[in-house]
């Protein structure tokens, strides 16, 4: 037991470590710029006494490591800074907007997950077979479509000449629930066509694989039927890796809303993060990406915990 | 399939007779591929055909405005014409130049550096290959859009700013896969010979493991070079890729885009080009990586 615990201890540690080296890259980034926050606020015709005053109030006069332990420090207290576009405060936008995107990924999840998982599955039974094959034609040409082609089909033939789901996601805070899943419909559907393929071809692989070792040929000599082979010996040994595959994928669904979200003009995060970066609107754009990459990590994270947690032989050592 | 052998005379005729044995194998090789890999090399040609060609095959030049905005489609303007009134199908023509052009110099450049990287870390080992891979694994740890999309607002939406921060983020992913299939390399005892006979770390890379990696290192070759373009036209599409006037598939599906609420397919078409190729090329990789490795029931 003591070994799972330096295993998981080791790897919490080490994403830490990332999370601090990613959040350091973002800062540093973006302080590289010419020019600052506050001369983009008050623009080329400020006198620079309002400049300077504008940047001691911001704290821009500090050097560089104070002002990165000032903004990572607002930050996990929830204060993302001020937003030079509109001069709001970014953590009044950005907890909807994410909380939107998590509502989209979650949505979209929940129809891949169990698709993908049954579909992998079948193919690594029935492999190299009609069903095996178009499968894998299949997902290898969708794997290959970029979201906004997958998209605009979809509006074409659902919204505009079906009518049975509207096109635009607009939603907004007082939306009911029910004509929440109505507006985001066609986004979740979408995203669930882009990433079933991974999902299936991951799932595929490691029932594939786990099918090819000896004590499951063995199961197999003995005459058990297929079904109790299957959940008796090869799921448990399972478990790890298609866990792996579901939380990588929602890692892969939360960064992937971004042209989904703006091809369907949902307010979300990546809606968000594509705007500021037109307008170049860095504190924004550190916000936004900052808060994708710590999604990012921490699922992957929590893939690497999970694939330990669920591992029989780390479970029970000799 | 038998050929005459010619009657071998001296040593360049010798070597024309090997390239006919070779170029035979690979056409007898293309004659036995399945469907979809026949189906994906003739996409490939037909692209390449067109982004050569394309200034004699368009009907017009590329950012020419030629008409009204959004004339359907028709005798003159075969695709109609865009939201600034120029020919659709023009723009689409240049647009296999553009696109796959600016795709193709990205992940050129991607593998030249993360190739060589990966093979130096594998070869050299010790503190430049921690030093390599720990810093390759933090660039891994931000998802590469979004990456992308940081470093595109700190350097700016040019052409170059584009091609060197997909093609840097690119780099990651063919260092670690480089890197992994040179170690199986470097272990092997024709590399300890070479290391022992006194090679230089030149000799070594390009003589003795170059060889050796360069089918795997085609595959892959080909998975990102769909990878990045389609990065390049999702980015094009959000409008923080190539930008206007240049002719581009991804811009050109966010410039029509309101014509879908039309029922007009004419937005479809660039994105179906991105499609179509995506699709050619991973089904000749697909092919590719049975042949080479005999490999059935991998991903």
């Amino acid at each position: 037991m003591n070994n799972i615990v330096t295993m998981l201890l080791q790897r919490i540690l080490l994403g830490l470590l990332t999370l601090f080296i990613v959040s350091l890259i973002i800062f540093l980034g973006v302080s590289m710029l010419p020019g600052d926050a506050a001369q983009a606020i008050l623009g080329q015709a400020a006198t620079p006494d309002t400049v300077a005053a504008l940047r001691k109030q911001l704290g821009l006069d500090l050097p560089a490591h104070l002002r990165y332990i000032n903004w990572l420090g607002g930050i996990l207290q929830g204060d993302f800074g001020t937003s030079i576009g509109n001069g709001r405060e970014i953590s009044e936008v950005i907890g909807v907007r994410f909380a939107n995107t998590i509502f989209l990924a979650a949505f979209a999840a929940c129809i891949s997950i169990p698709l993908s998982l049954v579909l992998g599955i079948l193919a690594a039974l029935y492999r190299n077979s009609i069903y095996d094959r178009t499968v894998n034609v299949v997902t290898l040409s969708s794997i290959s479509t970029p979201e906004f082609f997958v998209a605009y089909i979809l509006i074409l033939f659902v919204s505009v000449k079906g009518g049975w789901f509207p096109s635009l996601s607009n939603i907004q805070g007082e939306t009911g629930f029910l004509e929440r899943l109505d507006k985001t419909f066609l986004p979740a559907v979408t995203l669930t066509l882009v990433s079933v393929a991974y999902m299936m071809r991951m799932t595929r692989a490691a029932i594939i694989n786990l099918l090819s070792q000896s004590y499951i040929e063995m199961a197999t000599l003995k005459g058990i039927r297929n079904p109790r082979i299957i959940i008796r010996h090869a799921l448990p040994n399972a478990w790890a890796p298609i866990v792996n595959v579901i939380v990588l994928n929602l890692a892969y669904l939360i960064v992937g809303v971004v042209v989904v979200e703006v091809v369907f003009v949902y307010p979300g995060l990546g809606q968000l993060l594509v705007d500021a970066v037109q307008r170049r609107d860095m504190p924004v754009v550190q916000a936004c990406c900052l808060i994708f990459a710590v999604t990012y990590v921490t699922l992957n994270l929590i893939a690497d915990i999970l694939s330990i947690l669920t591992n029989p032989r780390l479970l029970h050592p000799k | 399939m038998t050929i005459p052998a010619p009657p071998v005379e001296n040593l360049a005729n010798a070597a024309d007779t090997l390239q006919i044995t070779r170029a035979q194998r690979i056409l007898r090789g293309l004659w036995t591929a399945p469907l979809s890999a026949k189906l994906g090399l003739l996409i490939i040609v037909v692209y390449v055909f067109v982004a050569l060609f394309a200034p004699w095959i368009a009907p017009f030049g590329e950012s020419e405005i030629v008409g009204k905005k959004y004339l359907p489609w028709g005798e003159e303007y075969f695709l109609g014409t865009d939201n600034l009134g120029r020919d659709m199908l023009t723009r689409l023509v240049y647009g296999a130049r553009n696109t796959v052009g600016i795709a193709l110099v990205t992940t050129v450049y991607a593998f030249i550096l993360g190739g060589t990287l990966g093979i130096i870390a594998a070869v050299l080992g010790g503190w430049v290959d921690q030093l390599l891979s720990r810093m390759v694994d933090v660039l891994m740890a931000i998802p590469a859009l979004i990456f992308a999309m940081l470093l595109l607002s700190i350097f700016g939406t040019s052409v170059l700013s584009l091609i060197l921060i997909i093609g840097l983020l690119d780099a990651t992913r063919i260092f670690r896969i480089t890197r992994a299939v040179s170690l199986n390399v470097v272990v092997m005892d024709f590399v300890e010979a070479a290391r022992l006979r006194g090679e230089k770390l030149a000799w070594i890379t390009l003589r003795e493991i170059l060889p050796s990696i360069s089918a795997p290192l085609a595959a892959e070759f080909g998975i990102r070079f769909c990878f990045v373009f389609l990065t390049i036209s999702a980015l094009s599409f959000l409008g923080l890729g190539i930008q206007p006037p240049t002719a581009d598939w991804g811009s050109m599906v966010r410039d029509t885009a309101d014509l879908i609420t039309f029922e007009d397919y004419t937005p479809l078409i660039p994105a179906a080009a991105i499609a179509v190729l995506t699709i050619g090329v991973n089904f000749v990789v697909d092919w590719f990586l049975h042949q080479t490795s005999g490999l059935k029931d991998e991903l």
